[in-house]
């Protein structure tokens, strides 16, 4: 690891001024900037550890919204008792995601900046094409092994799948992400790779995240979040959904509902070509697994990654069910 | 933190490093910290990068925190930090500066009394070559302490962050079932 200079933050302003100079690099859990610095991608010029910050990591949920400071810790969040009642999908993609050590480091602003990576990204010593890494040096994935890389979103330049759990349950739920000046949806906030596979978020220097906010829904209410993988846990997703339900009072049309992927997209995915075909329709396994199918319009896959493009249809309608029979 | 490594706002886009009580710059890469471990505080001279598992291991020379990935995989450099579990591999020793921070040397009482999960997976026979033992009971401790131990299953779950290469998993869980129904007790 290359060595840098280190300074701590105690305000967010400090912080902003620190992120616009050139070379900086926030640190808040470490979990992706120590580590991506270890195996030689991150080479900050100075690190600013902005973990010290006070008033930035409260959780304040209702049914009507939640509020999350940036540096709120992934478990404190999973574990937070409105959260889990109010946005289930959102508990679940915590508690699902990496290891109990790592959720107790990591927060919730810099888990949205964590990068999209494979392994070809993590691996410069003997990969040296990438074009996350240097623009235009082309990509390793692509010819190689490709069993964990994305089929949605991807371009000539960048393949990898965004490892995230959490920003698909809030892309589903229509979440903001708050940069001080600016408010963003979370799902325009990650950009898919096409020509620039090198920006991975619409964050400028000097743009700091304070905290996200997800909108409360009946559809929120009624959600969860299921992740398929090769290993029960601590795994990247092979295919994951973060789906909300709500019905017409009679119990079995659909009045609302929320679709969104991960482990199969270069950014977290949301399936409206599922919601609309499944909007004024019966609750219905047929129906459900047909309108599914629709996720996957436009995939391209690299052959040994193929299999997600079956898996993610059915990872939603079982989703989808699984709500249904919590009626 | 001593002053030199706190910021004010770079107003002229350049950061005006503080100046030691000496009167000299201090050098830009080299940190002095305060750590507290297990109760104790330690005055440590440190590249900014040096991780907390570095530090304890090659400057404080408590090695029962184990390297084992060093890349925050397996688990075995579990140290908590402020009573939560978190990885020293991937913790900057200069970001824990003010922190509690308690490895498995400062689990034990005093009197050399055993944690209730340790005397658990000597009971129980949760290792075998023990490589991982230190980052399994750490993570144990607080694996009880948050509520996630609550079922055979919980527990699988919970600990998913902890590696095994000799497979003692199941012992492991024997171990923390154990630990836990001791403590609720």
């Amino acid at each position: 690891m290359r060595d840098f200079s280190y300074f701590r933050a105690d305000n967010i302003e400090a912080a902003r001024n620190a992120a616009a100079l050139p070379g900086a690099m926030l640190l808040a859990g470490g979990t992706t900037l120590v580590d991506l610095a270890k195996c030689g991608v991150a080479e900050p010029a100075t690190v600013i550890d902005i973990s010290h910050i006070e008033g930035l990591n409260a959780i304040d949920a209702s049914a009507d919204r939640a509020l999350i400071g940036a540096l709120a810790k992934m478990s404190h969040v999973a574990d937070n008792a409105e959260v889990k009642s109010f946005f289930p999908a959102v508990s679940e993609a915590l508690w699902q995601a990496a290891s109990a050590q790592l959720r107790n480091m990591a927060t919730i602003g810099g888990n949205l900046m964590q990068r999209t990576r494979c392994p070809y990204f993590r691996d410069p010593a003997n990969f040296p094409a990438c074009n996350k890494r240097v623009a235009g040096s082309g990509c390793s994935a692509i010819g190689g092994v490709t069993r964990g890389h994305a089929v949605l979103g991807v371009s000539e330049a960048c393949i990898a799948t965004y490892p995230g759990d959490l920003a698909v349950a809030l892309v589903a739920f229509d979440a903001e992400v708050d940069l001080g000046e600016r408010k963003l949806k979370v799902e325009d906030f990650f950009l898919a790779p096409g020509a620039t596979a090198e920006q991975e978020h619409d964050i400028r220097p000097g743009e700091v995240i304070t905290a996200i906010e997800i909108p409360g829904s009946a559809a929120a209410r009624r959600s969860t979040y299921i992740k398929v993988r090769d290993r029960q846990s601590y795994e990247f997703a092979a295919a994951s959904a973060a789906v909300g339900l709500e019905l017409e009072g009679d119990g079995r049309t659909i009045r609302d509902i929320r679709v969104a992927l991960g482990g199969v997209a270069t950014k977290p995915w949301r399936a409206r070509a599922v919601e609309d075909a499944l909007k004024g329709k019966a609750l219905d396994e047929a129906t459900i697994r047909e309108a599914s199918e629709l996720a996957m319009e436009g995939a391209v896959d690299h052959g040994a990654n193929r299999y997600k493009i079956a898996l993610a249809p059915r990872v939603i309608a079982r989703a989808i069910l699984k709500l249904g029979e919590t009626a | 933190m001593t002053s030199q490594t706190i910021i004010d706002p770079p107003e002229d886009g350049h950061f005006r490093n503080g100046i030691a009580a000496n009167g000299s710059t201090p050098s830009p890469t080299t940190l002095s910290l305060h750590l507290t471990i297990n109760g104790e505080t330690h005055a440590l001279d440190i590249e900014p990068r040096v991780t907390l598992l570095d530090a304890l291991r090659e400057r404080l020379h408590l090695t029962g925190t184990k390297k084992g990935c060093d890349q925050g995989q397996c688990g075995a450099c579990t140290v908590h930090v402020d009573g939560e579990r978190v990885l020293a591999c991937l913790t900057l020793a200069a970001q824990v500066e003010g922190r509690s921070i308690t490895t498995i040397e400062g689990l034990a009482d005093e009197d050399g009394t055993l944690h209730a999960v340790q005397a658990a997976f000597l009971e129980q026979d949760a290792f075998q070559c023990g490589y991982c033992t230190p980052g399994q009971i750490m993570s144990a401790v607080a694996c009880i302490r948050e509520g996630h131990a609550g079922s055979d299953e919980e527990i699988r779950e919970y600990m998913a962050g902890n590696l095994c290469r000799c497979g003692a998993y199941p012992n492991i869980v024997a171990a923390v079932r154990q630990a836990a129904q001791e403590l609720r007790s």
